[in-house]
């Protein structure tokens, strides 16, 4: 370990970076003794944040930047002209093993470029997760990648010592990752996907019968796509989150907002910014499907088949949907009081566990958290219903909602100002 | 106004509880024995922390809640903040006032909802505990971190630390409440450092530092810098996150 190491580090996150998976929940994993490390399950831990403010849980790194495919949207891709480096198995195990000491990170993330073929760089990435886990005894987290098109042999190896696993779908549509990425196709990350799901399924049927059988993957699988690079609506991609949700085995979506890293490719679209607010609303309505209880074909529909930029997906459900409230918080279910505006899953909670105690008024409802100015236009409480969506208007509403964002900025607060609406 | 004297312990603050009880009178504020008693005080009582007395309280209490909601109790009292013994107080009467319900369930309280506010925050400082603890390798081969939290979380992480770094020698040093924590490979003892002034600044000095040290803080930081993506930068989420009371004892944040 010297100073080489240091130039190939930074390399080869350089290179890793663009992939936004970074959980280390999932897993419960207590020290075994003569071992290393632990993984605490729940929300996982996050070690550091970047300056653009992403968390550093994991060692996200490469093993290698060299890669055989030459894929649109990626740095790495073999007609760049950029520093490539690998790393050695024995270098990435001790730097792990190292950082993990500081308690600088939860563990490791190792992704690769594809060198020769799939198979063969498989093979590296389970060497080092192995050489981790047996002979260093690390029971900290590994995610491992598992490359398109690997062998179902690999990938069963690799699931016994990964906690997650992850291949990433990138572009939606069959039709475009051909256009961008020609020499990959839907099957050979579907295929993997479905070694892992199968994997998972067999070992937690084989659990119940004898608790000392293998765990596999037991954080399950994650994936990723990439939004704005095509054009794809939201519709087409939280259809296809939806159906991915629906196994058992997946446990995140990740979407990442198109970075242009290769700008000379003129198949990719010209932009200025990345798409950071379409990327966080997506955010928002994959926490809708996950624990609001929301379908797919809720929160994006044929009319409004992309997600408004200027309010939250919640909100703007609740808009086009005045028939639902008012919600009588008193008497209300859960999945009901979870709908409101400004009601989260944790304040829901509160509110359920409290209410057989009283009639709650709105002063303790703000107290417990609830974000008043969205939901009070959508709930009776003790108070007699005021102003509610079907006074006010859904329009009135956005309008209220949305200046307020705004005029912190720009506004004089002396100033009067006229509202002029369209009739 | 009614005062209770007691000994500024948790043990005493049960005590408290038990005496109200038995005496038939609550006071309306808890008071430590040698502070400046208030203007109003028109009777006072001296609490004598009582061992019988203070688990007798104890064991009422986990017959009533759950071991959650007892750890809670403990939560509120490491924030250190003034109100807390009374909150404490107030809590506890209350959920043996209302022996039928769930009381503390109850989160229309205000008491109920303080506590469970208060446990939450001190339950987030044990988080950046966890997140924010940076080590460094002395010399000797003890890795070595100073921290400073806001509420007195320390002791709430120990268990997570030594399970997770079960075979290297560390020592977890609160700088602010000049205290720390020790583990020798098999148990964690207390320990406090009498020259503690240059654990200020968070650094050890390099001729501390095991050979292999600064390598791998450089290391660190020059991952962190690689990773950031530039098109994304956000520092307000950056603080956000990460606040800067943390920054000082961040490798990769230190200069």
């Amino acid at each position: 370990m010297d100073e080489s190491v240091l130039d190939k580090l930074k390399t080869l996150a350089e290179s890793a970076k663009y992939d936004v998976s970074c959980a280390s929940s999932g897993t419960v994993r207590k020290n075994q003794p003569g071992g290393l490390g632990n993984t605490v399950g729940g929300m996982g831990i996050c070690h550091s944040f970047t300056e653009d403010g992403r968390c550093v849980s994991l060692l996200k790194i490469m093993l290698t930047n060299y890669c055989i495919y030459d894929c649109a949207y990626c740095i790495n891709r073999r007609s760049n002209d950029i520093r490539r480096a690998t790393f050695s198995v024995k270098e990435l195990v001790e730097l792990t093993i190292e950082f993990y000491r500081r308690n600088y990170i939860e563990g490791l993330f190792l992704s690769s470029g594809i060198v020769r073929n799939p198979d063969y760089t498989m093979e590296r990435l389970v060497r080092v997760a192995k050489d981790l886990r047996t002979i260093h005894r690390f029971n900290g987290y590994i995610h491992l990648k598992s490359i398109p098109g690997a062998s179902r042999e690999l990938v069963n190896e690799a699931g016994l010592y990964a906690d997650r696993m992850s291949v990433n779908l990138e572009i939606p549509t069959e039709e475009n990752l051909k256009l961008l990425a020609p020499e990959k196709n839907h099957l050979s990350v579907f295929q993997p996907m479905s070694y892992i799901q199968q994997g998972m399924m067999q070992s937690l049927e084989d659990r119940r019968k004898f608790r000392s059988a293998p765990r596999f993957v037991p954080a399950g699988q994650s994936t990723q796509m990439i939004v704005g690079a095509t054009q794809e609506t939201d519709k087409d991609i939280l259809r296809i989150s939806s159906a991915l949700y629906r196994r058992p085995s997946m446990k995140r979506v990740y979407y990442s907002g198109f970075i242009p890293v290769n700008s000379y490719d003129n198949r990719l679209p010209a932009l200025k910014q990345p798409p950071l607010v379409r990327e966080n609303r997506l955010y928002q309505a994959d926490w809708l499907m996950r624990f609001y209880e929301f379908r797919a074909d809720e929160i994006v529909d044929e009319t409004s088949p992309n997600l408004d930029l200027e309010i939250d997906p919640k909100l703007a459900w609740a808009l086009r949907h005045p028939e639902a409230f008012p919600v009588d918080l008193q008497k209300a279910d859960y999945s009901l009081i979870l709908r409101v505006p400004g009601i989260g899953v944790r304040s829901a909670k509160l509110i359920i566990a409290s209410r057989r105690f009283g009639r709650l008024t709105a002063s303790q409802l703000k107290k417990m958290g609830i974000v008043m100015k969205k939901a009070q236009y959508f709930i009776t409480c003790n108070e007699l219903p005021m102003h509610t969506i079907h006074e006010a208007g859904p329009e009135y509403i956005r309008q209220q909602l949305i200046a307020r964002k705004t005029k912190a900025k720009n506004e004089d607060d002396r100033q009067l100002s006229l509202l002029f609406t369209d009739p | 106004m009614l005062v209770f004297f007691y000994d500024k312990t948790f043990q005493g603050l049960l005590t408290a509880v038990f005496e109200a009880y038995s005496r038939k009178e609550f006071p309306e504020k808890l008071v430590a024995t040698g502070e400046i008693p208030p203007l109003f005080m028109s009777a006072h009582y001296t609490i004598v922390t009582e061992e019988m007395k203070c688990a007798r309280v104890w064991t009422a209490l986990e017959k009533k809640v759950s071991r959650e909601g007892c750890n809670m109790l403990a939560y509120v009292w490491l924030s250190e903040q003034p109100e807390a013994p009374d909150l404490l107080f107030r809590y506890l009467c209350k959920l043996f006032a209302n022996p039928d319900a769930p009381y503390q369930l109850n989160f229309g309280d205000p008491d109920v909802l303080e506590m469970q506010q208060l446990a939450q925050k001190v339950s987030h400082e044990e988080l950046y505990l966890k997140q924010f603890v940076r080590f460094q390798k002395t010399s000797d081969g003890l890795f070595f971190a100073p921290v400073s939290p806001i509420y007195n979380a320390l002791p709430l992480v120990i268990a997570h630390f030594k399970d997770r770094f079960a075979d290297q020698k560390w020592v977890l040093y609160d700088a602010k409440r000049q205290y720390g924590y020790y583990y020798d490979l098999q148990t964690v003892e207390e320990i406090t450092i009498s020259d503690d002034e240059h654990l200020s600044d968070g650094k050890l000095d390099e001729s501390q530092m095991a050979a292999d040290e600064k390598l791998f803080q450089d290391l660190w930081k020059g991952y962190f810098q690689s990773i950031t993506i530039k098109e994304r930068l956000n520092p307000r989420l950056h603080r956000q996150h990460m606040p800067k009371r943390f920054w000082k004892y961040l490798t990769e944040k230190q200069e």
